[in-house]
């Protein structure tokens, strides 16, 4: 899908490489559910969702977070080869979660703003455009098998 | 999706904390901006220098976060304090007002980066909502 240069491969491994998933997951996922309140359409089974608390204290929505961003693991491993790794993903959240693919582009958005805030000024325009290329080719196949 | 009395005393007490740094918020954004989106440099092709950091950027940069410090006292009527702006992105810059959208998140990246204890979800969501408000306020005028 996309010629990654050896620069850019090695500047999303290292972005990658200082993300906690176990910190980063929870913490992007339960972003989205404030910021963004009518994707908790997807989560009617993890209980309480009311308030920002409760996202953020909800163990439910703190372990999909790290389903959901773990996931982003295989990406930075197959870079060359994103658009097949995230086939089956794809079909499943296109025919079996129904999951509106305008979220992935949300979600890809929210995860670079809570990374931007652990990694600080060290976070550089620069990665930052490295890292957004390879959020939009992330994002691009998980909607591929939607038509 | 309009700003509740909560948004705007959310946003202006934000915008209180950030003051201080608006001028440098607002370059690193603008900067940011035409780093990870080069599309947007069609709009500065006049400037000699687009790299973060420099003279054109950080000036303008400045003049872009200033308008939205006004912005924030005029939550009330964006529509109306923004007639004149919106004027002059529909008719003499002719910005596609897609790219609001785009500058918008480079300033939440920006915020996040230099308020990370600050810019908690509670706040990320009013901002996000009063930027949202802004940047339909200044496409207004565009047909």
């Amino acid at each position: 899908m996309v010629e990654w240069t050896d620069a850019e491969k090695s500047t999303i491994s290292a972005v990658w490489g200082r993300v906690d998933i176990n910190e980063v997951g929870p913490l992007a996922l339960g972003r989205v559910l404030i910021v963004y309140p009518w994707t908790q359409r997807y989560f009617g089974s993890f209980g309480d969702v009311s308030t920002p608390a409760a996202i953020m204290g909800n163990p439910k929505v703190a372990a999909h977070g790290k389903v959901v961003c773990g996931a982003l693991d295989n990406a930075v491993k197959n870079m060359g080869n994103i658009l097949a790794t995230y086939k089956s993903l794809s079909e499943t959240h296109a025919n079996k979660l129904f999951v509106d693919p305008d979220n992935f582009r949300v979600l890809a958005d929210v995860l670079t703003i809570v990374i931007a805030a652990k990694f600080g000024a060290s976070f550089t325009p620069e990665i930052q455009a490295t890292w957004q290329k390879f959020m939009k080719v992330v994002v691009a196949a998980m909607g591929s098998r939607y038509f | 999706m309009s700003l509740t009395a909560k948004d705007k005393s959310v946003v202006k007490a934000f915008w209180g904390k950030i003051s201080g740094k608006a001028d440098v918020v607002g370059a690193e954004a603008l900067g940011r901006m035409l780093t990870a989106y080069p599309q947007t440099k069609t709009y500065f092709s006049h400037w000699a220098d687009l790299s973060p950091g420099s003279g054109p950027v950080k000036n303008h940069g400045g003049i872009i976060m200033g308008a939205i410090g006004k912005a924030v006292g005029l939550m009330d009527d964006l529509v109306g304090g923004m007639s004149a702006l919106s004027d002059r992105h529909a008719f003499n810059l002719r910005v596609d007002p897609g790219n609001f959208k785009i500058l918008s998140h480079n300033i939440l990246v920006t915020l996040a980066i230099h308020f990370p204890s600050e810019f908690t979800p509670e706040v990320h969501i009013a901002v996000d909502k009063f930027l949202a408000a802004l940047s339909a306020a200044l496409a207004d005028k565009y047909r």
